[in-house]
């Protein structure tokens, strides 16, 4: 799950880890007021959607407006704020799509002496957190992981013990941190670690962390995302979960214990399992055509989600034709023959639908679809479905 | 031979009370697996088709003698069953339980890799040696007995090779779900060598998808240290970048993990690789031959 800026931000100072003061407006007039409040000679507008590149990034119908901007004055803050506000963000990381900015956080300004990145993830093969850190703040760490790699250091620790004074201490030096400045380092790395064992993070990024001109580390900008899985025990972060900021059919999906991604392509699919979905979908291209989801039913579907799978995949516009990919194993074959009938009542279908059955109780699962009526074109194997599934979409 | 388990194995069902866990338990009797156990804290005493049920896997252990576990508790309690599992000195624990936090497998991780069990998964869907024993959730019926080593990150997509493979007159030894978490406990790696040292083991098929760098790994330890013929196929290469494929392991992350990296590195490695998932039997073949 991911959220907002000032909501990363608003976890951050709960725990004790450095941010600059800052109020969250939904109106211009909350902007200005909120530019008031802070007292600061300058402050900095900032557009809130789950997408990075908001300061390079540009308002659709007003290409001079960047998604964050300096002001000096309440009324500047509410002339930025009225250009951010329900207009559509458009940057690297939105698509050209963009994104609507619902809300501007105004935070006060301070004097940079230095940019650093900083973020932690869980590193697969040492199975622990990583807290890694580079002199290249502001800039995307991949593009310094590929260009600069020497610039990145990183320092693994255990969840129970936290991240080392010492190695915090250590990733200081190597970012030429002196003096006074090295307890804040400290302080700010310890916390950041901190929060992403408390919160089962799988993501905190600081990008940049500023070293002020006094000395001080402060987060900048913060991004986060939390591990779905343990989203249980953290009710409060739910409250967070910004549903308007998500793909609608992909939410619908979830609540029906669905797994699915909207894609670009004319080729819907529905199939049993992660890696045969993927698989599905590689064939759909290895043959010409284009997926236009991923959709995993799972290994125990029923015909509920069956049906709402394939009202998911009929209600884009975009789906020519639909394809049916399963390897009953544990589920049988007569189990989706049936839900597929059923679905095809209940939905209807507009487009052709090839399927694709194999495994526990086949030859029974090919009769129930044989013996329907219903206008199914049935595949023998795996090539034979992506190439009739091509076909049917190109005629 | 095989690798893990055997028809002398003896296998405990921790969760064995709950839905899933029952309805799976059943299926391995079927099967002819030994389930010789199961437990469930506090339903000590009481037998679940016929198969007594114990409070701890200790006591399990001391009464049964069984030394291996499918592991169908909650998410939530995942973490916990696998170190009781470890504790209780069980030689193979296979955690089937998808959804289990990814700071919990941190936080067991060190404990597995100090003991003398192995953990498989979790969220995978267990291990087979055909005709001898099948723990977890996979068709059993679709496998034959013979010389194919299979691994596999994925469930269904593994029964898909394994029933192209029996297709084709190719049985295996023993067939590995690895799970599909983004840390799981045991890696291609692990099971490679596994096989590579198993003699009823003549050829082995992977099964890999996007996301980490653990099929990277394999490609390397099969270009040092397998001699035996081996095949792959990599799902997920029309996967979007920073969306979660179903499997929580599954995603392109900051650029990585793509399913072209994976497939070069394969390929480098002199490895078999089957560009369509229709093909991976056949791929495995041609590997044996040549």
């Amino acid at each position: 799950m991911k959220i907002h800026e000032y909501q990363a931000k608003q976890i951050l100072r709960d725990a004790g880890v450095a941010v600059l003061r800052n109020i969250v407006a939904a109106t211009p007039d909350e902007a200005a007021t909120a530019f008031e409040s802070l007292g600061s000679p300058v402050a900095v507008v900032k557009a809130q959607i789950h997408a990075g590149g908001r300061g390079k990034g540009t308002i659709a119908s007003n290409p001079k407006q960047h998604g964050v901007q300096l002001v000096r004055s309440a009324a500047e803050a509410r002339t930025v704020a009225a250009n951010l506000l329900g207009q559509t963000l458009v940057t690297i990381q939105t698509g050209p799509a963009g994104k609507t900015v619902n809300r501007v956080l105004v935070e006060e300004g301070c004097q940079i002496a230095r940019e650093l990145y900083l973020g932690i993830v869980v590193d697969r093969k040492a199975a622990r957190p990583v807290l890694m850190v580079s002199s290249e703040g502001g800039v995307e760490i991949e593009k310094v992981a590929e260009e600069t790699p020497e610039l990145i250091f990183h320092e693994s620790f255990d969840p129970a013990a936290g991240l080392g004074a010492f190695q915090a201490r250590k990733l200081a030096a190597k970012l030429g941190i002196t003096g006074a400045s090295i307890q804040s380092a400290v302080k700010f790395m310890q916390g950041l670690c901190r929060v992403f064992v408390q919160q089962d993070c799988s993501l905190a990024e600081i990008n940049p962390l500023v070293v002020t001109k006094t000395g001080e580390l402060v987060a900048l900008d913060a991004k986060m995302t939390f591990d779905d899985n343990a989203l249980f025990r953290h009710p409060k972060l739910l409250e967070f979960r910004d549903l308007s900021e998500e793909e609608p059919a992909e939410v619908q999906a979830a609540n029906a214990g669905l797994s699915y991604v909207k894609l670009e392509g004319k080729i819907g699919c529905l199939v049993n399992g992660a890696g045969l979905a993927m698989s599905t979908m590689d064939l759909i291209k290895l043959h010409g055509g284009e997926p236009a989801n991923f959709l995993d039913v799972g290994g125990g579907a029923n015909v509920e989600q069956v049906t709402e799978a394939f009202r998911i995949l009929l209600s884009d516009k975009s789906v020519k034709a639909v394809l049916v990919n399963i390897f009953g194993g544990i589920m049988r074959c007569t189990t989706i023959a049936t839900a597929v009938l059923a679905a095809y009542k209940t939905v209807g279908f507009n487009v052709p639908l090839v399927v694709r059955l194999e495994g526990t109780e086949v030859a029974e699962g090919r009769k129930i679809l044989a013996d329907s009526g219903v206008n199914i074109i049935t595949a023998t194997d795996l090539t034979d479905a992506a190439k009739k599934v091509v076909a049917a979409v190109a005629a | 031979m095989s690798i893990l388990v055997n028809k002398n194995t003896r296998v405990l069902c921790q969760g064995i009370t709950g839905k899933v866990g029952q309805f799976h338990t059943k299926g391995c009797l079927e099967y002819g697996t030994k389930v010789v156990a199961g437990v469930t804290p506090g339903k000590g005493g009481e037998n679940v088709l016929g198969v007594p049920v114990f409070d701890t896997v200790a006591e399990a252990v001391e009464k049964t003698g069984c030394d291996a576990t499918m592991i169908f508790v909650p998410a939530a309690f995942t973490a916990d069953a696998i170190l009781e599992a470890i504790d209780a000195g069980i030689k193979v624990v296979v955690a089937i339980t998808e959804g289990v936090p990814v700071l919990d497998m941190v936080r067991v991780y060190e404990t597995v890799k100090r003991s003398n069990s192995i953990l498989i998964g979790p969220n995978c869907p267990g291990l087979i040696t055909p005709d001898e024993c099948k723990i977890g959730i996979l068709p059993g019926y679709i496998h034959r007995k013979g010389p194919v080593g299979v691994i596999s990150r994925s469930g269904t997509l593994t029964y898909e090779a394994v029933w192209q493979l029996s297709n084709l007159g190719l049985g295996q030894s023993t067939c590995v779900g690895l799970g599909g978490d983004p840390i799981v406990g045991t890696s291609f790696v692990d099971l490679l060598k596994m096989f590579q040292a198993d003699p009823a083991t003549e050829a082995i098929l992977m099964m890999g998808e996007i996301g980490g760098n653990a099929e990277e790994e394999a490609a390397a330890f099969v270009k040092e240290h397998v001699t035996k013929p081996v095949a792959a196929f990599i799902a997920g290469r029309t996967a979007p970048p920073g969306k979660r494929m179903g499997h929580a392991g599954a995603i392109i992350a900051g650029g990585k993990g793509t399913a072209t990296e994976k497939v070069a590195a394969l390929k480098s490695a002199g490895i078999e690789v089957a560009e369509s998932p229709a093909d991976m039997g056949a791929a495995l073949k041609r590997a044996m031959k040549s």
